[in-house]
Order: structure tokens, then C-alpha cells, then sequence
């Protein structure tokens, strides 16, 4: 008892409605006999009967909506066979799909069409314990494009990696398994493992973009095109955090906050006015070194948007107390996500702090443009000789490190200014001989 | 600027006669241009079943895809004679370049209608060998086929199988195409190439009034058939709907390529009764009216007209129907019974010489297969 299911008579619907009935049950049809006009979402189609025979059952009712694929009448009567439907043959498996389907999108296709082969293929479940089913092992590189794709990108044979299913075919699993044992064995990749995770989905995806991206562009910037020179020294700062101490005292820096980054950055500013080369600018084009008439101090200030440089404008013309307010207004700022591009331009040195995250120096590379950087390194309590006494004395202990542009900065200038800083933190009263 | 989007008034502004040898009444007459005296009863006959069985092809394919057996059918109703016409002027060794509805140049070319209907439901990879019929893949490509006819003429003008006066050795090649397509620009192309090479080749425009929705005025301002004059060439009209007329253009201008006297168009003024495709409503943009006035013009009507009036018995017609019955059974059939498509076949008509990676690829298709074999087993 053949059934008719929708067809699909446009192209990729998916459903239609049931606008007329042309036959009832009991009506006896041809082969193209009308049965029923549908209207899809592209026009009011009739549909001819593709069997002969008497109407069984009309399955689905005048105003449905029908999804496609679906039966929508049956027809009794068995003299007139669908040729499409030739006698199962005894073997088969009864709970596959009738046989009359339809073709387009849906249904079963393979009945229709043909061989036991691909049917099992489909319709089988895969079950891996099967002792029978052939050990894949002569076959070569059987894999999806997308599984081929991504073993060529991670350098892999196809051909060497063991399937893990039983049909033989390499999945990507199979190729990420066989990059983890290479991994393993020591023919390690990393980037390719690190590809590997993200592809896995066990890394988090984060579109580069907004301050991420500028950092990235100006380091690569400044990288590429400045050849970097870093020196450090490691000194003592007692005087300096003693200093710190008696200010947070004074009621002149009552509203300032007094850090040992403010001494750092005066000490910066009165270094600059010795050696002015550290914050001349390359300018490429027109073949000449810049020396700006005023310090523009960068302050390198980790802020929820990332890496952000405010900076104090003519910081080498302000008071202590002045620079210290200037420092903490572009600080605070910046934490609040608030700065302005304008606050963030016109800088010709920064000082950056890495000494809050807990570390002693680093080599800093030169915002793009600028000729001198300096990191601070974390003030600690450390041994350290006295040098009247010769005896080891605990005192507070930093390093710095500074890098230089090489093309406007040689070792002679570059040095010397790192030792100003560094003599003006350890003894602060030296600022009365600058 | 606001562009008229209602056809204009007048929009054909050109005149060009319109060929017509057998008129919708059913009354022949001849025209010494394009001879047809030696076309006798039992021809027209003959033609009279091309047109039927051609129309049970074609609607019996639409059925099939009503059924769910099909993705997809062009429906070539109404241009029988068109096809019928120009097809049964093709001698062997000519070669036919269809589109996608020259469902009766097919069948006159002997291609087994089963093929057409596996390109429609996606069994058939194209893989037929033309040279069996001389009647090329058919083309979805709107009017890329009229470079590969004119290619072909002038292959045949290099191979020297032209103007021998050789019925049986010269050859032409025929494109088929549709008015939309000659504003594409494959079409000018071809028409320059086989224009300046004079090439064997004649172009047969089945102007249908319509591609896909769009109406002819959207594509010309002049008949179609005067374009040809702009490249170099002739241009004829003809009644697409009058198989005698379709039938004597055609054969004329076949002659004239095969003699090395160069392209035609031929323009067969017809009607696509139906829809572009089954998944087309035609509703949407042309009227009942229109369609009706067409229906008056029908290809066959005026054949079996003209057929009984010179004497066709109702035995010769009871059996054109009667085999148009058993084609269209025939046709279900073989629709069900098409064949899955060999997958290895993809690598088996493209390369004479199939390169280390094809044949590496084809060798995986191979060993796949045969390891589902053995998981079916």
C-alpha cells in the first residue's frame, strides 16, 4: 500500500499547505491523476498521482501545513506496483524506511536508488566492539576534507595516523591524538599544539582588537624599527623610600600621593635635563633628531582596557608636588577607563613599574617614537654592603632598567643617564647639584 | 533617473519577416529560400511523433518531479517544433550544443531520455560521452555553449570538413540558446569568432519571450534575428511553433555552414507555455490572457490539422498516443531505476592524462568503496 509523501516541488522547501483535496477515499486514480493542489512558499502547485490504484486514506487535512517528506496520502490497491519497488529481498533489514520515498532533501533515497551497500552504510550503527569487522590497516588515508586539511596543516600524514574507528576512516580526534603523542615523544611543536587546543575548542577565542591591538601594532612598531639597547643597575633606595616616608608627612603633598614611582619620575625628568639624547626622537624622514624643549613623561598604567601610556605634559617644568598630582589624576584616569587619546599623546619618555607585578627588571621596548624607556624593578628589603662599614646591611633594593634607540642613543649617554636616576635614588639631595 | 520598469510600447522597433511555412490553421505553403518540396506526408509524420513523444518526455519529467523523483525540471512545452524542427535538420555528423531545455533536440538526436532525467535528479555526473549522439552535456550555463559550438566550427574548419560539396563529410556545429542569453557576453563573443572566422556554425535562438521572469523587452530593442547583421552575418526569423518552417530554416542554414559560407542566427519566435522550472510560478509576472493567445499557436495542433487534411489515418494517431503511453510508463520506470552514480567515475572524462594527484584521489574513492563493501558484507 504505497503512500505518497510531499515532495519538495521548488527547491529546497521545507513544507507545504494542503489548499484542496481533488480526490476522496475510494476515488480510483491513474498514474498524473491530480490528487491536490499545495501552495508552497513559492506558488500553488498540483500534485499528479505517482501511482494507479483507489485512494486508501487522504493522511493529512485541508488547511495543514505539512513538512515535506511527510505522507500525505495512501493508496490501496496493489495491481498497480510503483516499479520504483522492486521485492525486498528476504535479507533485509524490516526496520529500514518504506520504499516509495521521494527524492529531493529528504526521505529515503537510498531505497529507492539502489544498492544494499550504501544502505548498510548509512543505516548501520557503528559498533566498534565487532570482532569481524576488518582491521583498517592497508587502506590509506581514508579522511574527510576537513579532516585532511587540518592534519596538513599540522604537518601530518593522513597515512600515519591510526583511526580509532572501526570503519577506518581518521577523524580529527584520531589526528589530534596522534599531534598529542607526538607531543609527547618529544617531536614537539608547540604552536602546533597550541592550534590544536583552539581547533578543540579548549581555548578561549579573543578577537584582537581595541588597545590589544594598538599594543600590538606599536610594539611591532617599535621592535622592528628601533634597534633596542637595554642596560640596568641595581641600587639602593633607602633614601629615597625615607624620603617617600617624610613627604606622606608634608602638608604640601597632603592631597598627592607620594610613591617612590613620583621620586623615580622627578628623577627622570632631572636626569633628561643632563642628557637630553634619551628622549630626542628619530625622524626618519626628514633625516633629523628632534630634542622637544619639555619632558612628555609616559606613565605605563595597566588598566582593565589594557596597557595604556597617559601622559604628564611638561613634567620636567612642575613642582614634586605638581608632578605627583599630575601622575595620580592620569592614573586614576586610566583605572576608571576614562582616558582621552589626546591625554595619551606628545609623550618623549615613559617610565613603566613593573615592580608592582612582583619582578626585578625586564628589557622594555620603546613606545613607538620615543628614544628612552625605564622599568622599575620591585623595591625590596636586601643584603647589601655598606660601603663604610664593609658589613651587609639590610637595605631597600631595586633595579632598573633602562632601553634605549641605539640609532639616537649611544652606550655613553645611555649610561650615564641610567646612572643619574639611580645616583638621584639612592641619595636623593644630589636632585641640588642638576 | 527612473528607469521605465513597464515594457515600452513599440519596443521591437525593427522589422524582420517572420518565416512561417505551416500556419496555425494548419495551411502550408512554401518559400524558395528555404526549400522544403521534397518534405513529404510521411516525414511530416514522422515529425508529427517527434513533437508528441518529445511533449510526454517533457511532461512526464514535470510529473516526476511533482512525485518527488526529480530535483528539478525545465519544461520545453510549447517549443517542440522549435526543437523538433531544427533537430531533424541535423545530419550525423553534425553537432548539437543544447542547454538545459532541448529536451526534443535530445531525443532527435538519439540521447536516451533516461539520461535527461538523471542530470535532473542528480545521478547522471555528466559523464555520458557526447560523441555518442553528437549532442553536447547540456549547459546551464546561460549561453556558454555558443563559444564551445563556435570552438567546435572552428575545429571543423582546421580538420578540413567543410565546403567539399560532401553531404556525408561536411559537417557544422548548431547552438542552441534562449533570448536571455544574447545579452550575455559569451553570445557577442561567439557570434565575433564565428563571424570573423566564418565558421560552420549556426546559432538557433529559441526566443521564448521570457528568461526565467524577465520579458524580451528587457533584452532587445530590435528582433533578435537583426543582431546578426551587426556581427557580419545573417539573421533569419522563424515561426518557432511551425516545424515545416523551424525544419527548412534550419536545414538551410546547416547547408550554408557546411558549404563554408559561415553562421547563422536563427531566431524561432516561440512561447515556454509552461514555467521556467518547477520551482517557478509563471502567475507572477505574465497574464492568462497572454499565455492563452499562445495556446491558439500550438505546435502540434497544427500538424496533425494539416496531417488529416493530407490524408493521416486516426490509426496513425490512436498509435503516436499509444507510444507516448508506453514511453511515459517506459520513462517512470527508468527514472526509479537509475542507477547510483559511480563516484570513481568523476575522475574517469575530464583528463586524457589524469595527474599523480587525481589519480591519488581517485585511488582513495576506490579504496574507500571497497572497504564499505567489505563493512557490508
Amino acid at each position: 500500500m504505497p503512500e505518497f509523501a510531499l515532495p519538495d516541488v521548488g527547491e529546497g522547501l521545507t513544507e507545504a499547505e494542503i489548499v484542496t483535496w481533488r480526490v476522496a477515499e475510494g476515488d480510483e486514480v491513474q498514474v498524473n491523476d491530480v490528487l491536490v493542489d499545495i501552495e508552497t512558499a513559492k506558488s500553488v502547485v498540483e500534485l499528479p498521482s505517482p501511482f494507479a490504484g483507489r485512494v486508501g486514506a487522504l493522511l493529512a487535512n485541508e488547511g495543514d501545513t505539512v513538512a515535506v517528506g511527510t505522507p500525505i496520502l495512501r493508496i490501496d490497491a496493489a495491481d498497480v506496483a510503483d516499479p520504483a519497488d522492486p521485492a525486498p529481498p528476504a535479507d533485509e533489514d524490516a526496520s529500514e524506511a518504506p520504499k516509495n520515498g521521494v527524492l529531493v532533501g529528504y526521505g529515503p533515497r537510498s531505497e529507492i536508488l539502489g544498492s544494499g551497500r550504501r544502505r548498510r552504510r548509512v543505516t548501520r550503527a557503528p559498533r566498534s566492539s565487532e570482532p569481524d569487522v576488518p582491521a583498517p590497516v592497508s587502506v590509506a588515508a581514508l579522511a574527510k576534507p576537513p579532516v585532511r586539511k587540518f592534519a596538513k596543516d599540522h604537518g601530518v600524514d593522513v597515512r600515519e595516523v591510526t583511526p580509532s574507528d572501526p570503519s577506518g576512516i581518521v577523524s580529527r580526534a584520531d589526528v589530534e591524538a596522534h599531534l598529542a603523542l607526538r607531543h609527547t615523544n618529544g617531536g614537539s611543536e608547540p604552536a602546533e599544539r597550541m592550534t590544536q587546543e583552539k581547533e578543540s575548542g579548549r581555548e578561549r577565542r579573543v578577537p584582537i582588537a581595541g588597545v590589544r591591538k594598538r599594543t600590538a601594532e606599536a610594539m611591532v612598531q617599535s621592535a622592528f624599527t628601533a634597534p633596542h639597547v637595554t642596560e640596568w643597575v641595581t641600587v639602593d633606595v633607602s633614601a629615597t623610600m625615607d624620603l617617600v616616608d617624610r613627604l606622606r608627612g608634608d602638608r604640601e603633598f597632603a592631597d598627592v600621593k607620594v610613591t617612590p614611582t613620583l621620586i623615580v619620575a622627578k628623577a627622570v625628568c632631572l636626569a633628561l635635563r643632563r642628557t637630553p639624547d634619551l628622549h630626542a626622537r628619530w625622524n626618519d624622514e626628514a633625516q633629523e633628531i628632534v630634542f622637544p624643549e619639555h619632558v612628555g613623561l609616559g606613565i605605563a598604567t595597566a588598566t582593565d582596557r589594557g596597557l595604556l601610556v597617559p601622559v604628564v605634559e611638561s613634567a620636567d617644568t612642575m613642582s614634586l608636588s605638581e608632578l605627583g598630582r599630575a601622575i595620580g589624576e592620569l592614573v586614576s584616569t586610566g583605572r576608571e577607563g576614562k582616558l582621552q587619546p589626546a591625554q595619551m599623546t606628545g609623550g618623549t619618555f615613559t617610565i613603566t613599574n613593573v615592580g608592582v607585578f612582583g619582578v626585578d627588571a625586564g628589557t622594555p621596548i620603546l613606545n613607538p617614537g620615543q628614544s628612552g624607556i625605564l622599568a622599575v624593578g620591585a623595591i625590596n628589603r636586601r643584603p647589601w654592603v655598606d660601603e663604610a662599614t664593609d658589613a651587609i646591611v639590610p637595605r631597600w633594593v631595586t633595579t632598573l632598567a633602562c632601553s634605549f634607540d641605539h640609532r639616537v642613543v649611544d652606550g655613553e649617554q645611555g649610561s650615564r643617564f641610567l646612572a643619574d636616576v639611580a645616583a638621584l635614588l639612592s641619595d636623593p639631595v644630589r636632585a641640588l647639584t642638576f | 533617473m527612473t528607469l521605465p520598469m513597464t515594457p515600452q510600447p513599440g519596443a521591437l522597433a525593427g522589422e524582420h519577416e517572420l518565416v512561417q511555412l505551416l500556419s496555425p490553421d494548419g495551411t502550408r505553403r512554401h518559400d524558395p529560400r528555404f526549400p522544403d518540396d521534397d518534405v513529404e506526408r510521411e516525414e511530416v509524420e514522422g515529425w508529427y511523433r517527434d513533437l508528441v513523444l518529445t511533449r510526454r518526455i517533457d511532461t512526464e519529467a514535470f510529473a516526476l518531479q511533482r512525485h518527488g523523483e526529480l530535483g528539478l525540471w525545465p519544461p520545453a512545452l510549447g517549443q517542440e517544433a522549435a526543437q523538433v524542427g531544427s533537430g531533424r535538420a541535423l545530419r550525423p555528423q553534425d553537432f548539437a550544443f543544447p542547454t538545459y531545455r532541448d529536451h526534443g533536440v535530445a531525443y532527435c538526436r538519439g540521447v536516451d531520455p533516461a539520461n535527461l532525467l538523471g542530470l535532473f535528479r542528480g545521478t547522471e555526473l555528466g559523464s555520458w560521452d557526447p560523441q555518442d549522439h553528437r549532442y553536447g552535456l547540456p549547459q546551464i550555463i546561460i549561453g556558454a555553449q555558443t563559444l564551445h559550438a563556435t570552438g567546435y566550427a572552428m575545429g571543423l574548419l582546421l580538420d578540413g570538413a567543410v565546403g567539399h560539396d560532401d553531404p556525408e563529410r561536411d559537417a557544422a556545429a548548431i547552438a542552441y540558446l534562449g533570448d536571455g542569453a544574447t545579452s550575455q557576453g559569451d553570445v557577442a563573443e561567439a557570434f565575433v569568432w564565428a563571424a570573423s572566422y566564418q565558421a560552420p556554425v549556426v546559432f538557433f535562438c529559441q526566443n521564448n519571450q521570457y528568461a526565467i521572469s524577465v520579458p524580451l523587452e528587457r533584452q532587445t530593442r530590435v528582433p533578435i534575428a537583426q543582431r546578426a547583421s551587426g556581427f557580419g552575418f545573417e539573421g533569419v526569423r522563424v515561426d518557432g511553433n511551425d516545424v515545416l518552417a523551424c525544419y527548412a530554416v534550419t536545414r538551410t542554414a546547416l547547408q550554408k555552414a557546411r558549404d563554408g559560407g559561415g553562421p547563422t542566427l536563427i531566431e524561432a519566435v516561440t512561447y515556454r507555455m509552461g514555467a521556467h522550472t518547477t520551482s517557478d510560478d509563471p502567475a507572477r509576472y505574465r497574464t492568462a490572457d497572454e499565455t492563452e493567445q499562445w495556446t491558439a499557436k500550438d505546435p502540434i495542433a497544427r500538424v496533425r490539422t494539416f496531417l488529416e487534411s493530407e490524408g493521416s489515418t486516426p490509426e496513425f494517431f490512436g498509435a503516436v498516443e499509444a507510444e507516448a503511453d508506453a514511453l511515459g510508463a517506459r520513462l517512470r520506470e527508468a527514472c526509479a531505476r537509475l542507477p547510483e552514480p559511480d563516484l570513481a567515475d568523476l575522475f574517469s572524462f575530464v583528463h586524457t592524462d589524469l595527474p599523480p594527484e587525481l589519480a591519488a584521489q581517485r585511488d582513495d574513492v576506490v579504496a574507500w568503496q571497497a572497504l564499505d563493501e567489505r563493512g557490508a558484507a
